[in-house]
Formats: structure tokens, sequence, C-alpha cells
């Protein structure tokens, strides 16, 4: 067995906030390895809370593979190993005493493709704070459901029809109601993997306006493709390339004067 | 390095080009307008005066074609700075040619002889830095050279120092006998008009250094023109 290639050691340019905003996440030097391969070469970074914080990169540069560890999903997959530290709060999240399903309840995800499940709007909704006993009555859940579908700005659109099946919405109503469902559970941080390349324009303004909103009450993570929603949603932008994050820093700065050459040839389109 | 879509290099590439041409014809056009007061060429002004349409019509190109690239390309960091950048200085321009014409309309309506000849000649040298200043600044903006930028920034203070001797002398000739005081305003409305250039000159050179640091100069730029205390008696 050959060990795993060696990689350079990699300084992150990291420009502060000019507001300091509370940490959430705290991560420091995480490793990705799927079998031989090291995809993430040791990420250090720090998350704040209550904020939205965009992973850009080219596709493969370890940004999805990162989004994952933060709530253990790579666990899922076969081969795959993590090492270095992440702390949610000041809680190691790889602590083997870690009840990993409580987890993955404080840390919410919505993925790329809307995946309902094929149950009734409501059952959707509804399905975690029934398995994590959130709700002590039949009126304590419907008032969950309500208010996580308010909060998704789906409810409106739904409310006649709550017993309907989830997979008869349209695509941006699915994707609505996968985050509904993520906030259901009253997570502190809600993961998002691309959640408007499925969408339409006004189907992905609306789940912008919405990231928008939640922001207020829940931390953020998104990754994205595009580079104009990481401008316009993220108050914290984090560029990936080649499994190093090259440079983090505010926004408004990386996307009008980005320190590291890599990080404007890419912002710019100029990667060959 | 180039872009992946290469049509997005054509087209900031034709928005410099065309910042280029105004800035020319820009120069050429203060220049004339001051040759035209010192020779008190109608002739000239009035060409001034007729040329500066292409000036405000090539600005007005700029302008669509910088918004046309933002709104097909949305560029990010240094390539929005660049678009911005051309819009600001591209005015700063159109401004620099309406100064021109200024001066021009002035030659057609002074339509005379002057009574001193000399005092024309610190007009023309406060052109002449003008001038230099606008030269230099558009060197430094096609060549995106932040420091020679600069240097065109701290000058200022020399026009304004100028400008403001030149404005106690015509105040003295004023004061000297009134039938000067015409011919003297003329000359002074000329003189602030160059001074004004300078300062499109340093705006310029404040946009260069936006667009190749991304930062904006923090220091106030020296100001000397003190022809603003400058009162009968204490000149």
């Amino acid at each position: 067995m050959s060990a795993v290639q060696a990689v350079t050691p990699f300084e992150t340019i990291r420009t502060p906030d000019a507001a300091s905003r509370p940490v959430k996440i705290h991560t420091v030097a995480v490793k990705v390895t799927y079998g031989q391969k090291e995809a993430l070469h040791g990420v250090s970074i720090d998350i704040p809370e209550k904020a939205v914080t965009a992973f850009i990169g080219p596709s493969g540069c370890g940004k999805s593979t990162f989004l994952r560890c933060i709530n253990r999903m790579n666990d899922t997959i076969a081969g795959a190993r993590v090492e270095g530290t992440i702390k949610l709060d000041d809680q190691n999240i790889y602590d083997p005493d870690l009840d990993v399903v409580e987890l993955r309840a404080r840390v919410g995800m919505v993925f790329q493709k809307p995946n309902p499940f094929p149950k009734s709007i409501f059952d959707n909704v509804a399905y975690g704070p029934r398995i994590h006993g959130l709700a002590r009555s039949k009126a304590d859940l419907e008032e969950i459901v309500v208010t996580s579908l308010q909060k998704a700005s789906l409810f409106n659109e739904v409310k006649d029809r709550l017993n309907e099946p989830g997979t008869g919405l349209s695509g941006g109503q699915q994707q609505r109601l996968c985050i509904a469902r993520a906030i259901a559970v009253s997570p502190e941080v809600i993961l998002m993997d691309e959640p408007c390349s499925a969408l339409d324009p006004i189907a992905t303004a609306k789940v912008e306006e919405l990231i928008d909103e939640l922001r207020a009450n829940f931390t953020i993570v998104i990754v994205t493709h595009s580079m104009q929603q990481a401008a316009r949603v993220s108050q914290r932008t984090a560029f990936f390339h080649l499994g190093h994050l090259i440079e983090e820093g505010p926004t408004d700065h990386v996307f009008t004067n980005p320190l590291e050459q890599r990080t404007q040839d890419y912002i710019t389109g100029r990667f060959g | 390095m180039e872009h992946t879509v290469s049509a997005y290099d054509d087209d900031l590439k034709a928005i410099a080009r065309m910042v280029t041409e105004i800035g020319g014809l820009a120069e050429r056009a203060v220049g004339d307008a001051v040759e035209a007061l010192t020779r008190l060429d109608t002739g000239l002004a009035q060409r001034v005066i007729t040329g500066d349409k292409e000036l405000d019509r090539l600005q007005r190109e700029i302008e669509d074609k910088a918004i046309l690239v933002i709104a097909r390309r949305q560029p990010m960091a240094s390539d929005l700075r660049e678009i911005v950048g051309a819009m600001r200085i591209a005015n700063d321009i159109e401004r620099v040619g309406d100064l021109a014409k200024n001066i021009a309309k002035r030659v057609v309506a002074i339509n005379g002889v002057f009574p001193h000849k000399q005092l024309i000649t610190g007009v023309e040298h406060l052109c002449e830095i003008a001038l230099q200043q606008l030269k230099k600044v558009l060197d430094a903006y096609a060549s995106q050279d932040d420091q020679a930028a600069n240097a065109v920034r701290l000058r200022d203070d020399e026009i304004d120092a100028l400008y403001t001797s030149l404005f106690r002398e015509l105040l003295t000739y004023m004061m000297e006998d009134p039938r000067n005081l015409t011919f003297c305003i003329h000359l002074l409305f000329c003189a602030k008009n160059i001074e004004r250039i300078g300062d499109h000159a340093t705006n310029i050179a404040e946009s260069v250094h936006y667009v190749v640091t991304g930062r904006s100069y923090e220091d106030e730029r020296p100001k000397a023109d003190a022809s603003i205390d400058s009162t009968v008696a204490g000149s």
C-alpha cells in the first residue's frame, strides 16, 4: 500500500470581517481521504453564526466534500476518512460519544435536487419533528408544520392542499418544502449544496429571498456554482481550489478586490 | 490571463480603446482651445466647439457599451473595477472637453485684441502643465501604472498655486485700469477652466488607482487654491 501523497503546506489568505461575529463552526486542518486519494488537504475556517457563508470553486475543488463533513455525511461513504477538528460551538462533532442523529438535527441539509419524501406535504415537514419527538401533541405538531412552512415562504401556496403529495409541487416549491423540512427540527445550522441549480430564475429568487430571511435565526453554509448567487446571498465567501481553501473573506471584498490571483482568475472567468 | 470566453476580452479591450480615443480627442481640444486663445483665432475656436460633439458621442458610446457588458457578463473583481473605472474616466474626459469648449467660446466672445500680451503667457503656462497632467494620467491609465497616476495627483497643487498667482495678477490689472475688466474676466474664466481640467486629471488618477489596486486614496489630496482667500485688499 502506497502512502497517501504528501501535500505541501498551504497558507489560506484570510480577510477578517469589519464587525466580528461569534463563531458557530470552527474547523482546524480538516483532511478528507477517499481510499488512497486525499480530496481535502487541511481546511481551517471559522464560520460565523447567523450569517450566510458561501463556498465557491470549480468542480472537484472539495467544497461539497467539506460541506458534508459538517454534519458527518461523509460517514456514509465507504472508504472516506476525515481527519482534523470540526467543532460546532465548543463540541467536537467527530467525538465518538456524539449522537450523529442528534447532530444532523442540529445541522440540517438541503440538496441540489429537491428530494421530498413520497408523502403528503404535511408529512414531509412533520417527519423530522415526529422521529425526534419534538411535538407533544397533534396540535403541537400542526403548529410546527405551519410555522416551518411559513418560515420557508411556502405556506400560502400550499395551505389548501397539505394532504397532497409533496412530489406534486413545482421544482421551486419542492425545494422550499425541503427547506421547511430542514427547519422543522429547529436546527442551528443549515447546509445547502447548490440549492438552486435545478431551479428557474424566479424560483431561485424566492429561495434566495428565503435564505436572506433565514440568516436572522440560522447559520447557513451554501455551496454554489453561481458566483452571482454567492455575491447576492452571502456575507462571507470561501474559495476552494484543488482541495485547498485558497481565500476567505467578506463577500463584498472577495468579489470586488480578491487578494489571491487564483480567486481573481476564477471569479472573473479566467480559469483555463 | 485571458477569459475563458474570448468575446469578453474583446469587449473590455474595445472599451479601453474607446477611453484612450476620447482621451486623445480631449487633449487635442484643450491644446487647440488655448492656441485659439493665444492667437485669438475664432476659426480654430469654432472647430473646438463643433468638435465637442464627438467627445459627447464617444462618452455615451463608452457608457452604453459598459452597461451592456455589466448586463451581459456580470463582471467581477478586476473586470468590474475596469468597467467602473472606464465609465468614470470617460465622464471626466467628457467634462474636460466641455471646459475646452468653454474656453473656445470665450475666444469667440473676446473677438478682439489683447490689451496686454504678456498676460496670456501665464494662462499658456498654466495650460501647458494641465495638458502634461492630462497626457500623463491618460498614459497611466493605458499602462495601468498606479505610481505614474499618483505622481499626477500629487502635482495638482502646482496648477492650483499657479492659478492663484494668475488670479492675483489679473486682479492687479483690473484695479489698474477698468478698461482691462472685460478682457481680464474672460481670461480669468479661461484660467479657471484650465484649473478645473487639472482637477479632472486628478479624478482620473484616482480612478486609475482604484482600477489597479481596488482601493481609494484615504488621505485628502493636497490643495493649494488660495484664490478663495484672496481679497482685493489682501492681494
